[in-house]
């Protein structure tokens, strides 16, 4: 069992999203994110889905996806090099000055951003790989106790000439 | 030229050489329908449910090889067709779905009968979409008379808002359209196919298994040669039942949960299976890890979703089975199994599929009675027990077909399948073998059936129970059938283990029923009446009902208790 990623293009029309949602739900496959949006053409969107499983279900659900009329190409990307981030907002809460610098030292480590801010809270704006948001946020946790999150899911492309995430 | 929607739905039908449509109206399909009525070419059937009109067009289909149309209204309408499609889906059967819709303008609000039609059968259907847009309407009629036969077929379903098919627009039908994620593969992967056949070439134990995937594609002409020249013995599944003769000298019969002792053992045995258009479900399989253990499999199948998904598979090819087949074909060489067939043989005399039959009227007397009157014709089953029988001991050749819900499973399947089989195919004698309970699911269809003048010999083997269940009740459940009983009523005692002269009649009474119909009703319980209860049948000039009073305590065996092992059979 481990992650594994696929890049999906479908048509863009009422319903995909349902139906390829659905066939994750019907058949208990196990759905970690999954993204989606429109691409160079209208007529089509692009979806990045990450999936928990072992190797024999992960091949039954690609050939699930093909079958589909909407898919146009199912692309597995999970070993492939490529670019791959997800955004991610978190807001601290009911903290003092002390508890605010830590949050800006940390922001700096991690290379986000701190894009808002009050008189007793932060708002950090992360662009990271999802394991790196995965650790910005148990850190997070621990070190204060009002936290809230939101994060869309990662969305990735091939890359070009590098071989790293 | 600009025409209605209602207009260009009729003219698609048409241009598809749509003879039959199953129809059954209502508010968001009156404009289609009022449409039809202006075309003799095109024969509107009326059933008595929408569930019932699904299995009848599921029946034409098998029938006919053509792809079935059905139209319903919107709302109650539409999921009153759900199981059928399920079943067609499961199954693999070619039907086209119109549902009438809300107009757009109402969708979401909870209109009057709006529901999410395409949303409750997404799981079910190959391809389901509402049509939003008049200048669409064309091109996805097009696309659902495409995808629906092509490839593994299935069921399409289109929803048609009243709006659209008010409108007027292009009057243009497509003779193609390009679906750019649908695309069936038609060539055959020589290599793989090569490296199936040097498998089977070098085998000492072969078995040739044959699913539904070979009735589907009409191939059984090609499968019996391929088997010829090869002397390879055949084995099918319930669904490939009828591939090839049942008294063709390398059949064995079948194998599976209910199949023969000789021919799953002859699968735990073999060092090759050559398997073509099975998904290997856990009927034929029983417990995977002990499932043709000694053998290395190959696979050939149209489906990739269907290999490798079930069972750990050698060689995988996909493929339509007769373009496999033809070109098998061309490399097959005779092989020595003389030793190998000689010992299924012996397996087979250790343990014949029989019944008891000597206490009175059995089930195997019953089958061999309908094999001696209807030598030629289609046989529909509904499901449980009788189906089983059926799948034992009916015999099948070029000329008589069988058609049952394998995937699904569906009860009230039979009676209006048969229906539908004797549409299409008016000059076939049909012969639907269903159970009591069975039965009672679809059995509003007898007006259909006598309408249509669509005559059907109904062979109710009226065994008092749900008597599949009671099997396992019986055998792995104490004993308990308060509810698998058909009899009983709200005096009878909690824990009856079984009829007594103290039960209340049995309801309906079918004879009386089937009379009621203006149908012939005849009732059996001699086993000497039984040929010519079906003679009388096959001369009636309407539909016969023919209620055969069998024990309540017969078996279908041998028996694989599900998720055991193929070879831990119950025998006795
Ligand atoms: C729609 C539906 N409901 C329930 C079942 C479960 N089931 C399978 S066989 C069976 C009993 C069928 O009884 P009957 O029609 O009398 O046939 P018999 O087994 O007695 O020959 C039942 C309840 C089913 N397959 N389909
Ligand atoms: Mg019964």
């Amino acid at each position: 069992m481990r992650d594994r990623w696929i890049s999906l293009y479908v048509e863009n029309q009422v319903g995909v999203l349902a139906k390829v949602s659905g066939l994750f739900s019907g058949k208990n496959y196990n759905l970690q994110s999954l993204t989606v949006g429109t691409t160079e053409h209208e007529d089509v969107s692009r979806m990045t889905i990450c999936v928990t499983s072992d190797d024999v279900t992960f091949e039954q659900i690609k050939k699930q996806l093909n079958r589909m009329v909407e898919v146009i190409k199912v692309v597995d990307i999970t070993s492939a090099p490529l670019h791959m981030k997800e955004l991610l907002y978190a807001r601290i809460n009911d903290i003092g000055p002390d508890e605010m610098s830590q949050v800006f030292q940390l922001a700096e480590v991690f290379k986000v951003r701190v894009c808002d801010a009050g008189e007793d809270c932060l708002i950090l704006e992360c662009l990271l790989t999802t394991e790196s948001n995965d650790e910005l946020i148990k850190l997070l946790k621990k070190k204060f106790k009002k936290v809230s999150i939101v994060r869309g899911g990662a969305v990735a492309m091939e890359s070009i000439s590098i071989s790293k995430r | 030229m600009s025409i209605t929607g209602r207009k260009l739905f009729v003219k698609a039908l048409l241009e598809e050489n749509v003879d039959t449509v199953f129809a059954y109206p209502g508010g968001m399909v009156t404009d289609i329908i009022d449409e039809l009525y202006k075309t003799p070419e095109i024969k509107v059937v009326l059933p008595r449910h929408e569930q019932a009109l699904v299995h009848e067009a599921e029946g034409y289909a098998r029938a006919t090889g053509k792809t079935a149309v059905c139209l319903v209204t919107s709302g109650p309408g539409a999921t009153n067709t759900i199981t059928g499609i399920a079943d067609a889906f499961y199954d693999s059967i070619p039907l086209v779905i119109f549902t009438g819709q809300v107009s757009q303008n109402l969708i979401g609000n909870d209109a009057f009968q709006e529901v999410d039609i395409v949303g409750m059968t997404r799981s079910v259907v190959k391809y389901g979409v509402t049509v939003s847009d008049r200048e669409l309407l064309g091109r996805q009629m097009k696309m659902a008379f495409q995808i629906a036969p092509a490839g593994k077929p299935g069921p399409v379903l289109i929803d048609i808002p009243k709006d659209i098919q008010l409108a007027s627009g292009s009057g243009e039908y497509p003779s193609y359209v390009d679906i750019r994620g649908y695309k069936i593969n038609t060539s055959v992967h020589i290599g793989q196919l090569k490296k199936a056949y040097k498998l089977l070439k070098n085998a000492k134990s072969p078995i040739i298994l044959a699913g539904g995937g070979v009735n589907i594609a009409r191939a059984g002409d090609s499968l019996r040669k391929f088997a010829e020249q090869t002397n390879v013995p055949v084995a099918t599944t319930v669904m490939g039942k009828g591939a090839i003769a049942y008294d063709h000298p390398l059949y064995i019969g079948n194998c599976g949960m209910h199949g023969k002792y000789s021919v799953n053992k002859a699968i735990s045995e073999c060092d090759v299976l050559f398997s073509i258009g099975t998904r290997f479900n856990d009927r034929i399989t029983g417990d995977l890890n002990e499932f043709a253990p000694k053998a290395s499999i190959v696979h050939i199948d149209i489906d990739t979703a269907s290999i490798s998904r079930n069972v750990v598979v050698d060689v995988p090819v996909v493929c339509d089975a007769n373009a496999a087949l033809d070109k098998l074909l061309e490399w097959a060489e005779p092989k020595d199994t003389e030793d190998w067939i000689t010992k299924i043989e012996a397996w087979d005399k250790e343990h014949p599929l029989s019944m008891r039959c000597d206490l009175g009227l059995c089930p195997q007397s019953i089958m061999e009675g309908i094999n001696k009157v209807f030598p030629k014709g289609i046989v529909v089953t509904d499901v449980g027990q009788h189906q089983m029988w059926a799948s034992q001991y009916i015999t099948l050749n070029e000329g008589k077909k069988m058609i049952t819900s394998g995937g699904l499973g569906t009860m009230g399947f039979g009676f209006p399948a048969a229906i539908g089989a004797k549409i299409g195919a008016p000059n076939q004698d049909v012969v639907c073998i269903t159970g009591d309970g069975g039965m009672q699911m679809n059995m509003q269809e007898m007006a259909t059936s006598i309408i249509e003048k669509a005559n059907v010999t109904v062979c109710i083997l009226n065994n008092q129970y749900l008597g599949m269940v009671k099997q396992f009740q019986q055998l792995f459940y104490g004993k308990r059938y308060k509810i698998t009983c058909l009899r009983r009523n709200v005096d009878c005692p909690d824990d009856c283990k079984g009829p007594s002269g103290a039960c209340p009649p049995y309801l309906p009474d079918f004879v009386k029923w089937a009379e009621s119909y203006g149908a012939l009703g005849l009732r059996v319980t001699e086993p000497g009446q039984i040929e010519d209860a079906l003679r009388e049948a096959k001369a009636n000039q309407t539909s016969t009902v023919i209620e055969f009073l069998i024990s309540s305590d017969e078996l279908v065996l041998p028996m694989v208790k599900g998720g055991n092992a193929m070879s831990e059979m119950i025998l006795k």
